[in-house]
């Protein structure tokens, strides 16, 4: 189906539906998020049984802050569609998906690690890409990019996200 | 003497049956055979394994972050290092990406192009991982004959883009340089060698008893398990599914070429053998045709001056770097020049809000590039799918039960590239 | 930093007949001579290669650039046999205390070569997730830079390496 048609599909389903770029996005709340997901699996003519990635977006100055989003997309159909979820700074837990999609297991690992969304009834939540002593969860926008001064022949270069020049 | 254990004797416990314990071994992270930096935790039962647990995460570089800390096109430079392998295909996803944001498409035959590299490409990677397989599961001379071909690929790659690996060749609007002149005739060269070598690599291994021993009926995934972990490329087309991005997605105008995506039905590491043998000859006729399509000249980058990338590159004595007549013109000749390169270099191009999925079908599945802008100079982020990183979950349900040599035959059989699984 | 010295054990410094030393001192040299010259010839580096970078490593130990000219075709799995570590790609914080681990098990004398500039310098890859520079961890022998540094200048590096072993080489 063309994303425009998906859109209108949908739009009865979920109210916050949009069309950019040759792409559809949807909006639901952490509540609501596994029956949608299986709605759309289980729907035949939107057969979204094929989870691409898991994954989230930092925005420190908005409400809601973080941006959990998922790539769906049909094996028989092969239409796409993106799923988000809107999570608060103070309170970033959401049902795991796990349960319907297997794929989403390191994936939703991956988002913990970084960002530190915790995935409930998830298998077993831990860090995946970094050392399991590492504090902190780099890829939030609040954190620093790290590394280390480079001192070269008497000049003080810092690390890109504070170089002014 | 008699007090001193002896090692073929098993003690009985208190209930007087034979004490067994399952011995569990760490196989990598420094391990010959683990395609990098891959840790197994198997957990054995004599020579069968009972568990197995992959850890990741040896060669996280953080490629996600610092892409937020650079321009657009320095992107370029940083995601083709994820998964080393292939680093065309990463540049090409992330490209896609940004020129679907952007709203443009790079000229016709700066696709071509692309097609033409992504293919090579392939056909490389899938050497490489030929390579190491014979040469874990003891053909060593296959390893020997793949580096041999990758080789002539890797010398056609140096004299378009200067670098053997990680070139930074395909930019936001384009690729940065045109073929040298005597490039189509070493790829042409190339097209005339290659099929009789893949041949010979059907001759050595295909009917090789020990080859069909170490990979027949090994590490079978079925088509349902397959879909289930997210699996994609020739994992899952052995197991049955002609999955293909570029056939179901088509970008880069993938849809005007003739190839044939190649499956199995058994879902072992010997279908999966066959089914990327069967797609370097593939990916050898899609390089014709792009061949074909390059004898009329044209643009390689998109002529709009806010976007397009300001310098022209031409081959000098010390390499590839700026053209003479350029650099005269930006020196010399006008000043708006030079500070619109100035500003093009140092700030780069700013790309409209929005966020983008882009998948393309590289040589291990889905590569796909989630990028989100917030209207900047610098990607908002930048998350790079990776085949390999979803792929080897599907590894503990392939070796549970199996012997540890296996584990060795379904890791090669995976062809993980631990850049790609970690970033 | 000042050397305590042992009473009693010789270290041909002090004390000894000056004849007696001369004959010492040439029958070392030569000796010296003749084991770094065996220690270069046939070198055999451990298999530590991580990412880019190791797939030029492979490619110099393949048919085209063929490390075998110089006995170093033989990649030791473990690090017990092996003399020289090629660090090849980029180090991450996670890795970074197998990197030790594997250097402190293979046994003297043993050189460390840092190729590529992920391992010599951080690379491009200045952040939270990367070792800047092995030889935070590690003493390094040779740096070889590139990104991933072509196979000739792999080599460039291990002659060099080996040139520093059979000039500086010294049996302890």
């Amino acid at each position: 189906m063309r994303p425009e048609e998906l859109a209108v599909r949908l739009q009865g389903r979920v109210p916050d539906v949009t069309v950019a770029r040759g792409e559809t996005t949807l909006v639901v709340d952490r509540t609501q998020l596994p029956a949608v997901l299986e709605e759309l699996r289980t729907d035949g003519e939107l057969a979204f049984d094929f989870l691409s990635s898991v994954t989230a977006t930092d925005w420190p100055g908005r409400v809601p802050r973080y941006w959990v989003s998922y790539e769906l997309g049909s094996t028989r159909h092969h239409h796409r569609l993106r799923v988000k979820v809107g999570l608060a700074e103070d309170d970033a837990r959401l049902p795991s998906v796990t349960s319907l999609f297997p794929t989403a297991d390191w994936h939703e690992r991956e988002t913990f690690d970084l960002y530190g969304i915790v995935f409930d009834d998830h298998p077993h939540l831990s860090r995946i890409l970094l050392p399991d002593g590492w504090e902190g969860h780099p890829l939030r926008k609040t954190e620093e990019l790290g590394g280390v001064d480079t001192r070269y022949k008497g000049a003080f270069v810092p690390p890109v996200d504070r170089r002014t020049t | 003497m008699s007090e001193l254990p002896s090692r073929l004797e098993t003690e009985p416990d208190a209930a007087g049956d034979l004490r067994q314990e399952t011995m569990i071994v760490n196989m990598g992270p420094q391990h010959p055979s683990t395609h990098g930096v891959l840790r197994l935790l198997l957990e054995l039962d004599g020579e069968s394994v009972v568990s197995c647990r992959p850890i990741v995460g040896y060669l996280h570089t953080g490629i996600e972050k610092n892409c937020e800390y650079r321009t657009w096109q320095q992107g370029v430079a940083y995601v083709t290092r994820a998964d080393y392998l292939s680093p065309f295909f990463n540049e090409l996803g992330y490209c896609l990406a940004a020129e679907r944001l952007l709203g443009i498409e790079a000229p016709p035959r700066a696709q071509v192009l692309r097609v033409l590299f992504c293919e090579m490409n392939r056909i490389a990677s899938h050497l490489v991982w030929l390579a190491t397989t014979g040469l874990e599961l003891g053909a060593i001379s296959m390893m020997l004959y793949g580096f041999r071909e990758r080789e002539v690929i890797l010398d056609v790659f140096e004299a378009a883009t200067g670098l053997r690996m990680n070139h930074s060749y395909f930019r936001i609007g384009g690729v940065i340089m045109d073929l040298p002149p005597d490039g189509p005739a070493r790829i042409r060269e190339f097209l005339r060698t290659m099929p009789g070598r893949i041949g010979e690599y059907e001759r050595i291994l295909s009917e090789n008893p020990i080859w069909l021993e170490r990979n027949r009926g090994i590490g079978t995934l079925s088509a349902e398990q397959a879909l289930a972990f997210g699996v994609t490329g020739p994992m899952l087309r052995a197991a049955g599914p002609a999955r293909d991005v570029r056939k179901d997605e088509p970008y880069c105008g993938y849809e005007t070429y003739e190839f044939e995506v190649p499956t199995a039905t058994e879902g072992d590491c010997y279908a999966r053998y066959l089914v990327r043998i069967e797609e370097m000859k593939q990916s050898l006729g899609i390089v014709e045709q792009c061949l074909d399509r390059l004898a009329e000249p044209g643009p390689v980058m998109i002529e709009n001056p806010k976007l397009r990338w300001p310098a022209q590159l031409e081959v000098g004595p010390d390499g590839i770097g700026n053209s003479p007549a350029y650099v005269r013109h930006i020196m010399e000749e006008s000043m708006e020049a030079l500070i619109h390169h100035f500003k093009m270099v140092t700030e780069g191009i700013s790309v409209p809000a929005g966020e983008v999925y882009q998948p393309v079908e590289s040589p291990r599945g889905e590569l796909g590039y989630y990028v989100v802008s917030d209207g900047g100079h610098r990607p908002y982020r930048v998350k790079i799918r990776d085949p390999s990183f979803v792929n080897l979950q599907a590894v503990p349900s392939m070796l549970e039960g199996a012997l540890v040599a296996d584990a060795i035959a379904v890791i090669a059989s995976v062809d993980p590239v631990m850049g790609g699984v970690d970033r | 930093m000042p050397v305590e010295r042992l009473p009693g054990l010789h270290d041909g410094r002090a004390g000894a007949d000056p004849e007696q030393e001369v004959k010492r001192g040439v029958l070392l040299t030569t000796l010296d001579r003749a084991v770094s010259w065996a220690r270069k010839q046939s070198m055999w580096p451990v298999t530590f290669g991580l990412a880019c970078c190791a797939i030029e490593m492979m490619a110099t130990g393949a048919g085209d650039y063929d490390l075998s000219r110089w006995g170093m075709e033989l990649f030791r799995a473990s690090p017990r046999q092996a003399d020289l570590m090629i660090v090849a790609g980029r180090v991450s914080q996670k890795m970074a205390p197998v990197l030790r681990t594997v250097y402190d098990q293979m046994p003297e004398p043993k050189w460390v070569i840092s190729m590529g500039v992920c391992a010599s310098a951080g690379g491009m890859f200045t952040n939270y997730a990367i070792v800047q520079g092995v030889d935070t961890i590690v003493p390094v022998d040779v740096y070889v830079p590139g990104c991933p540094p072509k196979p000739e200048m792999l080599m460039y590096g291990i002659l060099r390496l080996h040139e520093k072993v059979r000039t500086q080489g010294r049996i302890r």
